[in-house]
């Protein structure tokens, strides 16, 4: 058996991580599987300047090294080009830019993502397009109020194109989501402002690519998955630690990180 | 100008599909035009500038060119982020157009005052900063512009009545209008407050002072160039815009003195600070602010005493 994309990206993700010494490693690992199924089937994207493409905006830019990670497995990225992440002269900064092949929206100040999403989805209507437009939302960056503003649009329009996902894993950079501004029930919210709620499990490959096919994009509401994800998942000192936010890895740490993604399957 | 702007726009809009309307829930009694001839291409997004700017966005990566309209600090400051992000970052053709720049909206007090747009906008680089006069200039600025591949700012007035004497609409990308040819005092005007610029320069010529007047309606990138030739040629400049004194088209005028050397005393007429708590008519603040064609000629008259040998 092939080794899984997930476990592709998150070796990725550590590789370049300790090689360019920066941090937002844990939020990178919490959405690699997310990004694995997007990028492994969901995503139609015959190739990244085609107009009819899908749409795909990394809203939580900060953890732009999965995607990295994704645009080199699919082959749109360089090996040479990857091992540039965060170093001078490089358009692999820590937030996606625009400008860099298969970006198609530049992200970083939380909250903005949505909207240009919805843009993207209200565009595809307006020139009755069968293209999709979708948005990866930290559950933190819901405290932006113009989060919420996307939201309310999106519903009144019923932009059934449009697919939210919020990567649910309860922290932000300073603390636990419930202990710096309570998001609960985070479900329960989009569901009012009149999404079409799905709460899944955000590390299911498998589960997320059926519940995402299932999606009616052609009518009806938005879509929203509730994905539940563990901050730093894959690395056990990881998981569930602020510090993992900002940090970046020792040698010895890097060496367990990697023997237990290794292990994964 | 609104009126002019937005009927040209339903003129454009006729020839060119890309064009999309979103309105921030502003713009009663001034919009209808467009929103009946394109009902599919006009939205009102509600009260949330900051997603109708992100929309924009996505619209114009998709190859829209949409307008979006708002009360000139609504449109600029609220989603001020959303546009250094958006257009300005992914250098798309989104317009942003501000209403009301200046002392316009009077008693409705400062959150409606657009002091310091022309500021913000001009300091980033690759929009397009434009500012019309009048009417007729507002339809030709519109024209010129419309089209342009990156972002554009439209700092637009109310008043449809006003008329600039001698501009007669006229606006070219890249260029001041030169309305009188004097020796003695260069004035330059950004925006509707150039009506009072253009009655002070015609009260001082009557006083026997030979003034120039240069209207600056493209503000960004700026017309160096010929600010640098007319600043040359004149011992004296006073800039008149309804805007803070810092960031506008005089601190543009003096970055020109500046960088190019040149020996010209600067007057930049606009307002210094707000009186707090006080607001009135456009008319009244103007002249409060030292903005009237009255006022103008006092410090017109002031300067020319202290630079004159």
């Amino acid at each position: 058996m092939t080794e899984s994309a997930a476990k592709q990206i998150r070796r990725v993700i550590l590789e370049q991580s300790k090689r360019a010494h920066v941090g937002h490693i844990g939020s990178a690992l919490s959405v690699a599987d997310i990004i694995a199924a997007l990028y492994g089937g969901v995503l139609r994207v015959s190739e990244p300047k085609d107009p009819e493409r899908d749409r795909f905006v990394l809203a939580k830019g900060h953890a732009m090294l999965a995607v990295y990670a994704a645009l080199f497995l699919k082959g749109w990225l360089s090996k040479e080009d990857l091992n540039t992440y965060c170093g001078d002269g490089t358009m692999l900064g820590v937030h996606p830019e625009y400008g860099l092949r298969g970006v198609d929206f530049a992200s970083g100040s939380l909250g903005q993502g949505l909207s240009m999403a919805a843009g993207a989805a209200l565009a595809a209507r307006l020139q009755q397009s069968p293209r999709r437009a979708f948005a990866l939302l930290s559950d933190a960056e819901c405290n932006e109020g113009s989060v919420w503003e996307a939201v309310m649009f999106a519903a009144h329009q019923r932009l059934s194109n449009l697919i939210a996902i919020v990567d649910l894993n309860g922290q932000q950079a300073l603390g636990y989501t419930e202990e710096v501004l309570s998001l609960s029930p985070m479900a329960a919210r989009w569901r009012a402002f009149g999404w079409d709620v799905h709460e899944v499990d955000g590390h299911n490959v498998a589960a997320l690519q059926t519940t995402l096919a299932g999606l009616d994009t052609a009518g009806g509401p938005p879509h929203v998955l509730i994905a539940r994800t563990t901050f730093g998942k894959g690395v056990s000192y990881m998981e569930g630690q602020i510090k993992w936010h900002y940090w970046p890895m020792s040698d010895a740490e890097y060496r367990q990180a990697m023997q237990e993604v290794e292990a994964l399957p | 100008m609104r009126k002019a702007f937005v009927e040209t726009l339903t003129e454009l809009a006729a020839r060119d599909p890309r064009i999309l309307l979103l309105t921030a829930d502003l713009g009663y009694l001034a919009l209808e035009p467009f929103a009946e001839a394109y009902p599919g291409r006009f939205f009102n997004v509600g009260v949330a500038e900051q997603n109708m700017v992100g929309l924009a966005t996505g619209l114009a990566e998709a190859g829209f060119i949409p307008f979006v309209y708002s009360i000139n600090p609504f449109a600029v400051l609220r989603p001020y982020e959303f546009i250094r992000n958006g257009p300005i970052q992914h250098r798309l053709p989104v317009r942003i157009v501000g209403v009301g720049g200046g002392l316009e909206y009077g008693t409705n007090g400062l959150s409606h005052y657009g002091l310091e747009d022309v500021a913000v906008m001009r300091v980033q680089p690759g929009i397009t900063v434009i500012a019309p006069a009048d009417a007729g200039q507002t339809r030709s600025a519109v024209a010129a512009s419309w089209n342009l591949p990156g972002p554009v700012y439209y700092r637009i007035g109310k008043d449809d009545k006003a008329i600039v004497p001698g501009l007669e609409g006229r606006f070219e990308l890249g260029k001041v209008q030169c309305l009188r040819e004097g020796s003695d005092l260069l004035v330059i005007a950004m925006g509707g407050i150039a009506t009072e610029a253009a009655a002070a320069v015609d009260e001082l010529a009557a006083r026997g002072v030979s003034c120039s007047l240069g209207i600056v309606a493209h503000v960004s990138p700026a017309p160096v160039d010929e600010l640098a030739g007319l600043l040359a040629r004149h011992p004296a400049a006073l800039t008149v815009e309804a805007h803070y004194r810092v960031g506008g088209v005089g601190s543009l005028v003096a970055e020109v003195i500046a960088e190019r050397g040149l020996r010209c005393q600067l007057v930049r007429c606009g307002v210094a600070s707000l009186q707090n708590g006080i607001t009135g008519s456009q008319r009244y603040l103007h002249d409060l602010y030292g903005l009237s064609a009255e006022k103008l000629v006092e410090t017109a008259l002031r300067t020319l005493s202290q630079t004159k040998p």
